[in-house]
């Protein structure tokens, strides 16, 4: 599916709005939209909201071995993914510019930044260490994506635990939460991105675009920076020249920004802390608004039982009759030494052909097949039949059956199946 | 078979929001204890040439894992949610078009596919596409000692020895879908029909009613 292009009307709107100091949403140019954090029921799994857009992280950890030159640390994975729920512009599986950007960026600013202890992460040096993964999943796209994953990503690991690991020589054995509490991950600094949109070559700026606003902006420029105002990593991209203020100006604004994320995610992190060790109720569910209009909770409900029975017997009755199915699972001897099961169940090919000719047909096999059980044999009449009708090239080699195989004892029910197939051979020639 | 252990047949709490994504054209959250999933649907919208079907709509699903990539078990969850979807809607009505239903699981504690089933359905009723009926999803389990279990967690789940999923409609409450785990006998597969057909009623009330609280004000 395509993304509405945007008008030159919008684009004229947006560009007169921004030059009047006006944003579509009200806020003043350094303003933020509206964050909000919560936890899952798991460690480690988290939903940021920045305004509308909505971005799902959940940590994951597992036991692999080490990277060769580097035995002693544990490895970090991040893993941002464009879910089409997003975006109608977001594919599948497709590794866009976009994404691939923006994988870059966070693993620069998680990653590099050394802001994880990846040595408190190995087990057994050279051999075990743990693997640290982080799936982003974005969830609604309206703009600033990079700093609402940055901000889940780091909240997410900042709430992950992983399971404790005991080693008594050579053995490794890992804890599971019932038995040991899992242990928290060391975590040095929490760096945050922000995003600074430029417009008009560079004349305006504004922090957090939104969606339309990213559409007609000029050049962006992301700073990851941690509370300790240290620079992590930046980037600026759609090739504009910024002068050496505005770099130093962004800065400033992304050090006040930074700081009050990092207390909004520390003050989440205590919230969800305390809840847990008072034992309330926590997780998504007790994070929907019930007030709003388009929420409904419904407490457990019990389901009557009564008279359950009968209606279960209802449903039997009701149901097609499957007396067929008895006389098709008795296994049937072809031939000494085989057996075959289920033989008649499939054999729906051709039927309404065979019901025509059948009538034909009976008073030669009953001649036939003297002594036999009827049942057995009308089942493999129409299988017989069937085989000759699909191949009717191979008539010349079908005839030669008959003549081989009646000397075999008549006993047997593979011999009246050749019978038939013969007999039924002789009558189509004529037609043919 | 005896239905002992009142307490058991139970469904666990469930809420829904709906209309809670700006960019989807549908868009619902379904809760199930704490078994919670996202879902997203898009379109009728334009279709790839290579998908387009004449007569009707193109129905997609996906489904999004918490951690990874998408395997083989939720294709197979995929299609159970297709075919369930392409049952309900009417989507001879728009041909030639794409429907696409993105399902993100939030947090799996059991009962996933149902969950799936019933966001599935609130999605579908948010994007305001015509349906012929609803339909809903119940899980059943059964356990070691043959007692029923509706809406087991996951914990429930392993321990049982057989976890079965309904898709029932609102119309005359049949089985749209089902798709079975582990071995049961005919008697406990009717009961559990039976059981599900009973429990989809709670649930086709609820939408009843989160329906008629969305539109309250409106209406």
């Amino acid at each position: 599916m395509r993304e509405t292009p945007l008008s030159n009307c919008e684009r004229q709107f947006l560009l007169k709005a921004i030059e009047e100091k006006k944003r579509l949403d009200g806020r003043q140019t350094y303003d933020y939209r509206n964050i909000k954090i919560t936890f899952g029921t798991d460690y480690g799994c988290c939903i940021v909201d920045l305004g509308k857009t909505r971005v799902l992280a959940q940590v994951s950890c597992e036991l692999v071995a080490p990277k060769e030159n580097r035995p002693t640390e544990g490895i970090l994975f991040f893993n941002l993914e464009l879910s089409p729920m997003a975006s109608p512009a977001f594919e599948l599986g497709r590794q866009s510019e976009l994404l691939v950007k923006l994988n870059r960026l966070l693993e620069r600013c998680l990653r590099n930044s050394k802001c994880i202890d990846t040595e408190s992460l190995c087990v057994v040096s050279g051999e075990k260490v743990w693997q640290i993964r982080v799936d982003v999943h974005v969830l609604n796209h309206e703009g600033n994506i990079m700093d609402a994953a940055s901000i889940a990503a780091i909240a997410a690991l900042c709430h992950f635990r992983r399971p404790d690991v005991g080693i008594q020589g050579e053995e490794v054995t890992v804890y599971s939460t019932d038995e040991r509490d899992p242990i928290p991950l060391s975590i040095y600094h929490m760096p945050i991105c922000v995003s600074f949109s430029f417009f008009l070559q560079g004349t305006y700026l504004l922090v957090d675009p939104c969606e339309r606003e990213e559409r007609v902006m000029d050049g962006l420029l992301v700073i990851a920076m941690n509370k300790h105002r240290e620079i992590c990593s930046i980037q600026s991209s759609g090739g504009i020249m910024l002068l050496r203020e505005q770099v130093l100006r962004c800065s400033k604004i992304a050090s006040v920004k930074v700081s009050e994320i990092t207390d909004l995610i520390n003050r989440a992190l205590e919230n969800d802390k305390k809840v847990r060790t008072e034992g309330g109720k926590f997780g998504f569910a007790e994070s929907i608004p019930k007030q709003r209009i388009t929420v409904l909770k419904s407490d457990g409900a019990l389901l009557e039982v009564t008279n359950l029975e009968q209606k279960a017997e209802g449903i039997a009755s009701g149901a097609e009759p499957i007396s067929d199915l008895g006389r098709a699972s008795s296994p049937v001897v072809r031939a000494p030494g085989t057996a075959q099961v289920g033989e008649s169940l499939e054999n729906a090919w051709g039927l309404e052909q065979l019901e025509e000719e059948e009538e034909e047909e009976e008073p030669v096999d009953q001649t036939m097949d003297e002594g036999q059980e009827k049942e057995e044999e009308s089942l493999y009449h129409k299988k017989g039949e069937v085989v000759v009708i699909s191949d009717s090239e191979e008539e010349d080699v079908v005839i030669l059956h008959p003549e081989t195989k009646v000397k075999d004892s008549d006993q047997q029910t593979s011999s009246s199946q050749q019978q038939g197939t013969g007999v039924t051979k002789k009558k189509k020639k004529p037609v043919n | 078979m005896e239905v002992d252990g009142l307490c058991s047949l139970a469904l666990r709490e469930f809420g829904c929001e709906q209309n809670l994504l700006s960019r989807p054209d549908g868009s619902a959250s379904f809760v199930q204890g704490d078994s919670s999933v996202l879902a997203g649907v898009y379109g009728p919208a334009e279709v790839k040439i290579s998908k387009e079907i004449y007569d009707r709509a193109t129905m997609e699903v996906v489904i999004q894992p918490k951690v990874g990539l998408p395997g083989v078990r939720e294709r197979a969850r995929e299609q159970c949610v297709r075919e369930t979807c392409e049952a309900a809607l009417l989507s001879s009505l728009h041909p030639r078009s794409s429907l696409s239903l993105v399902l993100q699981v939030v947090h799996d504690d059991g009962s996933l596919l149902s969950c799936c089933l019933n966001a599935a359905c609130m999605a579908l009723m948010d994007a305001g596409l015509p349906m012929g009926c609803l339909f809903c999803g119940v899980t059943c389990a059964i356990d070691p000692e043959g007692r029923l279990i509706t809406d087991p967690t996951a914990r429930q789940e392993q321990n049982s020895r057989a976890v079965m999923t309904f898709a029932i409609d609102s119309a005359q409450h049949r089985v749209m879908m089902s798709s079975t785990k582990g071995s049961f006998s005919l008697d406990e597969l009717q009961q559990c029909i039976a059981v599900s057909q009973r429990a989809s009623e709670k649930i086709f009330h609820f939408y009843r009613e989160s329906v008629r609280r969305r539109y309250s004000k409106t209406l």
